[in-house]
C-alpha cells in the first residue's frame, strides 16, 4: 500500500442506519490527502458522526467504496477491520473518551494493545506516554492517576495523547473541543496541530463551530459533500 | 495490561463486585464444608470398628444393631440371654468373644459393661488398639475406665468417685454403689471416648436392689455385701466376635441367625456399614444437591450483577471497540472479569473453609465427636474449585454475549 494513496477516499457511498427510514447519507466523493488537516463542518444531526463511523469501518457502507490508506474496508473481515482501524486511526471523541477506572498511562497505551505495528513504533510505552503528556501540557505525575479523576480538559488531552501514540497516519476527532471552554479549546487545538504536524499525520476533525476554520488546510461543508436525506417520509 | 484493566474495572465497582465475590466465597465454603463433614463423618464411622468379624445381638435391624452396639446411638429393644452368649462362646469357630452390656449412664455419657478382653479385642482405625493414658484398666468390681472425652468434659482424674445412673438420662442414680475411676483412655475419635467402661459384674452389682427399673423399697445392699455375691449376668446387650478363620464367618453368621433357642442376629460390621451408607446416601445426595444449588445461586447472582452493569458500561465497551478491540475481545473481557470474580470467590471460600475448620474443629469434636482433619485441599476439592471457576465463565457467557451484540450494534458510538 503505497503512501501516495490518499489516506481517506469515499466513492459513491450510501448509508442508512438499519431500521431508520428518516435518515440516509449519500457521499459522491470525499478525499483526504496524507498530512492534510481538514475540518468537516455540519449542523447537528447532519450525519458527521455517521460519516466517521464509515471511515473507521465500524459501520459498513451499503453501497460504494470506503478506502482507508488505499485499502477497501469492505475487502476485510470484521476482525481485520478492527485491527486495521487500530493501526491506521487515532480517535478522539467529544467526551467520555477514557476508561475512568484505568490509569492515564494505561488509557494512553490501550490502542497499542490492538495494533501490533503501531506498537513496534513505540520502544517504551510509558516513556512515550510521558513525552506526549508533557508535549500536550499535562503534568507528568498525572500518568498514574485514575483517568476518571481528571478534569474534562485534561481528559481530552489524554485522549489526544492516546490518539497520537505510535503515530497512526490519521487522527479522527469528533467534536473534541465542544465540551471545553473557549480558552482550553484554543490551547488544545494548538497542541493537537503541533503534534500532528510533527509526525505528518492527517487530521480529520468534525465540528459545528465555523470559527475554527482558518486553522485547517481545508474546510469541508457536510452539505457540499453529502446529501443527507432527512425526513424522507 | 488487559488483566490489569480487568482488575481496575472490577475494583472501580468494588462494592457490588465485593458482594458478588463474598456470595461466591460463602457458597463455596458451605459446599466444601458440607463435603468435609460428610467425608469426615463417613471416615470416622468406617474407622470406628475393625478386627471384629461379627456383631451379635437380639434380633432387630442390622443397622440398628450396629448403631447401638458400636456407635452408642439408639437403644437395644431386647437383650440376648447369658445362656445364648455362653453357647456362642463355646462354639469351635469362635476365637474370641466380648460381651457388651448397655443401658446405664453417667451424666450424659453411656456406661458399658464388658470384660477386660474388650481392651485387647476392640480395634479402631484399621487395627489400632485402645491404650490407657493414665491409671489402669479395671481391676476391682467398682472400677471404671473412662474415655478421653468423659474425663475432659467432667474433669475427672484417676481415683475420682463416680455414680452410675440406671437408664439413660434418668434421675434415679445408683447412689449406693460409688464407682472409682481406675483409668482414663487415650483419645480415639470413636464413641469409646464418650463411654464409661465397667465390668459386666459391676452392671449386675448396680442392679442388685432393682427390679423392673425401680428400686425395691427399703432395700439397700451395702457394697461389701455385694462383693460377697456371685454376680452372674442374666443377659448382655450384644457381643463382638472374632472367628478362628475368616472362612468361617458366613457359616457362623448363618448358624447364629438360625439359633433355635432365641431370635438372634449376627452382622458383619462392614456389610452393615454399607447398608447404613445406603440409608444415608439419600440425605447425602440431598445435602450435596442443596449446597450445590447455593453455589449455583451465587453464580447466577454474579450473572445478574454483570447484566445490570452492562448498560452503564456501554461507553467503556465502545471505547474498547474504538481502540480496535473486536467484539469478541469485549466478550472475552467480560468473561475474564467473571473468571476473576469466581476465582477470587473460590479462593476466598477455601480460606473461609480453613478458617472455619480451625475455629470449628474443637467445637464439632466436642459436640458431635467428629474430628475433622485440617489437611491440604484434596484433589476432589481442587476439582470443585476449578468447577466453580469454569461454571462462572460459562454463566458469564450469557451477559457477555449480550455485550457482544450491543458492541456490534453500538460500534464506537454510544448515543447518550
Ligand atoms: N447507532 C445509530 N443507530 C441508528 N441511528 C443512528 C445511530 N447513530 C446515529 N443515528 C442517526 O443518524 C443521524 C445522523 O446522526 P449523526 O451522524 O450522529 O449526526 P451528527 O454527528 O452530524 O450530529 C441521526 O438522525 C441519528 O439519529
Ligand atoms: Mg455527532
Amino acid at each position: 500500500m503505497p503512501d501516495s494513496d490518499p489516506i481517506v477516499l469515499l466513492k459513491d457511498v450510501r448509508y442508512r442506519w438499519p431500521g431508520r427510514k428518516s435518515f440516509g447519507l449519500n457521499i459522491r466523493h470525499l478525499e483526504l490527502a496524507r498530512a492534510e488537516t481538514v475540518l468537516l463542518l455540519g449542523e447537528s444531526g447532519s450525519g458527521k458522526s455517521t460519516l466517521l463511523s464509515l471511515i473507521c469501518g465500524t459501520v459498513a457502507a451499503g453501497q460504494g467504496q470506503v478506502l482507508l490508506a488505499g485499502t477497501d474496508l469492505a475487502s476485510l473481515t470484521p476482525g481485520q477491520r478492527d485491527r486495521f482501524r487500530a493501526e491506521q486511526i487515532g480517535l478522539i471523541f467529544q467526551q467520555f473518551n477514557l476508561l475512568p477506572f484505568a490509569s492515564v498511562l494505561d488509557n494512553i497505551a490501550l490502542p497499542l494493545q490492538f495494533a501490533p505495528t503501531r506498537r513496534t513504533r513505540v520502544d517504551n510505552a510509558a516513556q512515550e506516554a510521558r513525552r506526549l503528556c508533557i508535549a500536550l501540557g499535562l503534568p507528568d505525575d498525572l500518568l498514574t492517576a485514575r483517568a476518571g479523576t481528571l478534569s474534562v480538559g485534561q481528559q481530552q488531552r489524554v485522549a489526544a495523547a492516546r490518539a497520537l501514540i505510535g503515530t497512526p497516519p490519521l487522527i479522527v476527532a469528533d467534536e473534541p473541543t465542544s465540551s471545553l471552554d473557549a480558552e482550553t479549546q484554543g490551547n488544545f487545538l494548538e497542541l493537537l496541530f503541533a503534534q500532528s504536524r510533527a509526525h505528518a499525520t492527517s487530521l480529520l476533525m468534525v465540528s459545528h463551530d465555523a470559527r475554527l476554520a482558518d486553522q485547517f488546510d481545508r474546510v469541508i461543508q457536510m452539505a457540499d459533500v453529502a446529501q443527507s436525506l432527512r425526513d424522507a417520509a | 495490561m488487559i488483566l490489569r484493566l480487568a482488575f481496575a474495572s472490577l475494583s472501580a465497582r468494588a462494592l457490588t463486585v465485593g458482594m458478588t465475590i463474598l456470595a461466591i466465597a460463602l457458597s463455596v465454603a458451605l459446599f466444601l464444608g458440607v463435603e468435609k463433614i460428610r467425608t469426615g463423618a463417613k471416615a470416622s464411622f468406617a474407622d470406628t470398628i475393625s478386627g471384629t468379624d461379627l456383631i451379635v445381638g437380639a434380633r432387630s435391624g442390622s443397622v440398628q444393631l450396629l448403631l447401638y452396639s458400636v456407635f452408642r446411638i439408639g437403644n437395644a429393644t431386647n437383650n440376648m440371654t447369658w445362656e445364648s452368649y455362653q453357647d456362642l462362646a463355646a462354639r469351635p469357630e469362635v476365637d474370641w468373644i466380648v460381651p457388651i452390656s448397655l443401658g446405664d449412664s453417667h451424666r450424659q455419657f453411656r456406661v458399658m459393661g464388658t470384660t477386660t478382653a474388650f481392651f485387647e479385642r476392640y480395634k479402631y482405625r484399621s487395627g489400632q488398639s485402645l491404650s490407657v493414658a493414665g491409671g489402669a484398666i479395671m481391676d476391682d468390681l467398682f472400677d471404671a475406665v473412662i474415655g478421653a472425652d468423659v474425663a475432659a468434659t467432667l474433669g475427672y482424674e484417676v481415683g475420682a468417685p463416680i455414680v452410675v445412673a440406671h437408664g439413660l438420662a434418668s434421675f434415679t442414680e445408683h447412689k449406693d454403689q460409688p464407682f472409682r475411676v481406675s483409668g482414663i483412655l487415650e483419645k480415639t475419635g470413636t464413641p469409646v471416648d464418650r463411654t464409661v467402661i465397667v465390668s459386666l459384674e459391676a452392671i449386675e452389682a448396680i442392679h442388685v436392689d432393682w427390679r423392673n427399673g425401680a428400686q425395691i423399697p427399703g432395700q439397700s445392699t451395702s457394697a461389701d455385701a455385694i462383693r460377697q455375691m456371685t454376680l452372674e449376668p442374666q443377659a448382655v446387650t450384644a457381643a463382638l466376635i472374632g472367628t478362628q478363620s475368616r472362612l468361617q464367618v458366613f457359616g457362623l453368621q448363618r448358624a447364629i441367625n438360625e439359633y433355635p433357642q432365641e431370635p438372634l442376629l449376627a452382622i458383619l460390621p462392614g456389610v452393615a456399614l454399607q447398608e447404613l451408607w445406603q440409608i444415608v446416601s439419600i440425605a447425602e445426595t440431598a445435602l450435596i444437591g442443596v449446597s450445590g444449588m447455593v453455589v449455583v445461586t451465587a453464580l447466577i447472582g454474579m450473572m445478574a450483577t454483570i447484566f445490570s452493569s452492562l448498560n452503564e458500561r456501554r461507553r467503556e465497551m465502545a471505547i474498547f471497540r474504538a481502540m480496535g478491540a473486536r467484539p469478541r475481545a469485549v466478550l472475552g473481557l467480560l468473561v475474564l472479569e467473571a473468571v476473576l470474580m469466581a476465582a477470587i470467590g473460590a479462593a476466598l471460600g477455601l480460606a473461609l473453609l480453613y478458617a472455619g475448620l480451625f475455629i470449628g474443629q474443637p467445637l464439632i469434636d466436642s459436640a458431635f465427636g467428629l474430628w475433622l482433619p485440617i489437611e491440604p485441599p484434596t484433589l476432589r476439592e481442587v476439582w470443585v474449585l476449578l468447577g466453580v471457576v469454569t461454571a462462572g465463565a460459562i454463566v458469564s457467557m450469557v451477559p457477555a454475549y449480550r455485550a457482544y451484540r450491543m458492541s456490534l450494534a453500538d460500534g464506537m458510538m454510544v448515543r447518550t
